[in-house]
């Protein structure tokens, strides 16, 4: 994307010249009628007109939502399916602080960093489908707990695992600052970030399932079931390793001028562990659907529409990319490990999709279809996310190695 | 008037009704009413028996709440609520010959929507009726998605939309009077009191009239009960409604997921720390210090 050249990014701490170097630093770094660029501006412009046109005439002028579907792509897809994507930041940070597996250290502040802005941009999506976006103040200032809310809890826990992720990625602004004190006491706060980041994940991941609960005659019965909350983390600890391999792929090609020689050789052995990750979590998540629909007697509704399109999703989305993983796993075929995660993304999209929009309210007559509109804003906000990293990537140690103070610290 | 804390009410339960009363000033905490628990839970009884189709209710429905007159009603079509109208008569072809049948919110005695709202926009009083308070909605739209009748109606082309759905008209009971659409009703199809008496006078014509009502109030059990309640000279199935409901009380479905919240919070953590530390010690002797991040 940018050929930056790799000028000297850590400022003396000297009086005065931090704000200019913050000045400096947000000025774009390489050339800027790149194809990226040239696609991603003229989307963002349009995108950010239909916003301006959702909050003056209201959220029914640019979407197809009605009253039978109140939530469509944008919680569908941003919030629903994005979270899940983002699942990659816990299961990583469990790997490399908790379990203490250093192999996968190198990927960590990427992961952490994708799953910041994820979460940060999908409250923002989450916002601009708020009615009375406004009012959101309630939930956060405890203007009247709904305790017994599941959305109270999602909200919750998302809120402040965005905290976390914060923290946890804090060192590298504070490298990127060159403030080393700071950098000290926040890195001495990581693990109790990670600690509390897994657990907040385990519960809105599962709340996020558990927001459908109540949806019990809406949704088709091949979705729906009790188990939801437990689907729902399973299912994102191999949708976010997934998205890790895909995304990490493409970063360490577009951004190879920000990583040593050895880095490819490492970079292939991480995709190899984690594709045996993927292979076990999708096993079980398999496994457990087989136990759902045996238990529920599905097999009912299998010779239907619905029925070929749960098929669809199970054979050829969650059981073809496990049995690929499984193979790449033995073969190191790491090129197989990136076809196989793409298709089990594809599988999380369908399964988050189905369950909040395709399956649900299956049986109404006017099938809800999104509007260009909300595609375009989706759009937007993902293509504004994708900005925003390459910003923070240039600028800071993600992909690189810490500045040399960092070692000398210890 | 009575409100009492939802939370305060599940623990306090044994305990007695003056403690009950504790939170009774804030006006606005949330209740958890199971069927006949609370007698005075006020409703309305609509019998399509005798209801002729006048639609009067819409009428008296839109002016109580300043909603658009419905106009000319094809009575071929079958209408839903929306947040234009709050209530709509629909004409139905049955076994039996035609039959009309009100639609409005059902006002549940345990309500999915007010479980489901995380501001307590959504409110089960004490009286009966299930209101929503504009001061807190931030309009995510998740008493939709949870309700089984799905009654709430979202203004989509409003920039401060609002949700409008039945509420037995709220307003005129705090002033001691009944509802627009069962004060109004020329037939008697319509009859407001309290639940209890509802039941007992729904069996009594059931029982009475056996060959005129179907044996079943719908309402009474389905979703946990609500407070509207139905009479039907067929089964209800042929009159469009969803038999697929469950009676259960909604929010009993997600209750199983919610008290798991606070163990895995904090029992997890201290299982991640557990693990942090055993594995930590293998490592002291080899790569001291390569932390990153």
């Amino acid at each position: 994307m940018t050929n930056s050249t790799d000028q000297p990014l850590f400022l003396d701490n000297k009086e005065g010249k931090t704000f200019k170097f913050l000045l400096s630093e947000l000025k774009p770094k390489g050339r800027i009628f790149t194809p990226f660029n040239i696609v991603s501006i003229p989307i963002i412009i349009v995108g950010l007109i239909i916003m301006y046109i959702r909050f003056t005439q209201g959220i029914g002028s640019v979407t197809n939502l009605s009253q039978e579907v109140p939530w469509g792509l944008w919680i569908g897809f941003d919030v629903v399916t994005g979270v899940a994507f983002a699942g990659g930041a816990y299961v990583l940070v469990f790997m490399v602080y908790i379990l203490n597996l250093e192999k996968y250290r190198p990927i960590v502040r990427v992961t952490v960093l994708n799953g910041f802005l994820a979460y940060l941009f999908y409250s923002a999506a989450l916002l601009l489908d708020l009615g009375r976006p406004l009012k959101i103040i309630n939930v956060i200032i405890g203007n009247d707990y709904g305790m017994s809310s599941v959305l109270f809890l999602v909200g919750w826990h998302f809120l402040l695992y965005m905290l976390a992720l914060l923290l946890e990625f804090s060192p590298a602004i504070a490298e990127w600052l060159n403030a080393r004190k700071a950098r000290k006491f926040l890195s001495g706060m990581t693990l109790a970030a990670v600690i509390f980041g897994i657990t907040l994940s385990a519960l809105h991941q599962s709340g996020i399932g558990a927001l459908f609960l109540m949806a019990i005659d809406k949704i088709h019965p091949l979705w729906y079931n009790a188990y939801m909350p437990i689907m729902f983390v399973v299912s994102s600890v191999f949708g976010g390793i997934s998205v890790v391999i895909i995304e990490g792929s493409i970063s360490s090609k577009v951004f190879d001028y920000q990583t040593d020689k050895n880095h490819n050789k490492q970079h292939s052995g991480i995709m190899h562990g984690l594709a045996k990750i993927c292979a076990v979590t999708m096993f079980v998540y398999f496994f457990m659907q087989i136990i759902i629909f045996v238990h529920q007697q599905n097999y009912a509704y299998i010779f239907s529409p619905m029925g070929y399109w749960f098929l669809l999703e199970m054979l050829g989305f969650v059981l073809l990319p496990m049995v690929m993983f499984f193979i790449s796993y033995r073969t190191y075929n790491i090129t197989l490990v990136k076809i196989a995660g793409v298709l089990s993304i594809i599988g999380i999209v369908l399964n988050r999709m189905n369950i909040s929009i395709i399956a649900f309210q299956w049986e109404t007559a006017v099938r809800y279809v999104p509007s260009w509109q909300e595609f375009i804003v989706t759009l937007t906000i993902i293509l504004i996310e994708i900005w925003v990293l390459r910003w923070v990537i240039t600028r800071m140690p993600v992909l690189r190695k810490s500045p040399d103070w960092v070692k000398d610290e210890h | 008037m009575k409100k009492i804390d939802r939370r305060f009410f599940l623990k306090a339960m044994g305990v007695t009704a003056a403690t009950l009363a504790v939170g009774i000033d804030r006006s606005d905490a949330g209740t958890d009413i199971k069927t006949g628990e609370i007698p005075e839970l006020k409703g309305i009884l609509y019998d399509s028996v005798k209801c002729k189709g006048c639609y009067g209710c819409e009428f008296d429905c839109a002016w109580q709440h300043g909603l658009a007159e419905p106009g000319e009603v094809d009575d071929t079509i079958i209408r839903k609520t929306d947040e234009t109208r709050r209530t709509v008569i629909n004409l139905y072809q049955t076994s039996k010959g035609p039959v009309y049948v009100k639609r409005q919110c059902m006002n549940c005695n345990d309500p999915a929507c007010g479980s489901a709202c995380l501001t307590q926009a959504m409110h089960k009083t004490t009286d009966g009726p299930v209101i929503w308070r504009e001061n807190r909605c931030m309009g995510c739209r998740y008493c939709m998605i949870s309700c089984p009748y799905d009654m709430p109606k979202f203004e989509y082309h409003s920039t401060n939309p609002k949700i409008q759905k039945c509420d037995l008209c709220y307003d005129l009971q705090q002033e001691g009077e009944e509802p627009a659409c069962s004060y109004n009703c020329p037939n008697g199809a319509l009859l407001f009191g309290t639940r209890r008496e509802l039941i007992a006078e729904a069996n009594k014509r059931i029982l009475e009239n056996p060959d005129d009502y179907y044996p079943h109030i719908f309402g009474e059990h389905e979703a946990g009960g609500s407070s509207w309640m139905y009479l039907s000279p067929v089964p209800f199935e042929e009159l469009g409604f969803n038999t697929k409901i469950q009676n259960i009380s909604y929010p009993s479905l997600t209750k199983g997921f919610i008290s798991s919240i606070a163990p895995v919070d904090i029992f997890l953590p201290a299982v991640l720390l557990g693990i942090y530390e055993a594995t930590k010690k293998d490592k002291t002797t080899q790569n001291t210090e390569e932390r990153q991040l």
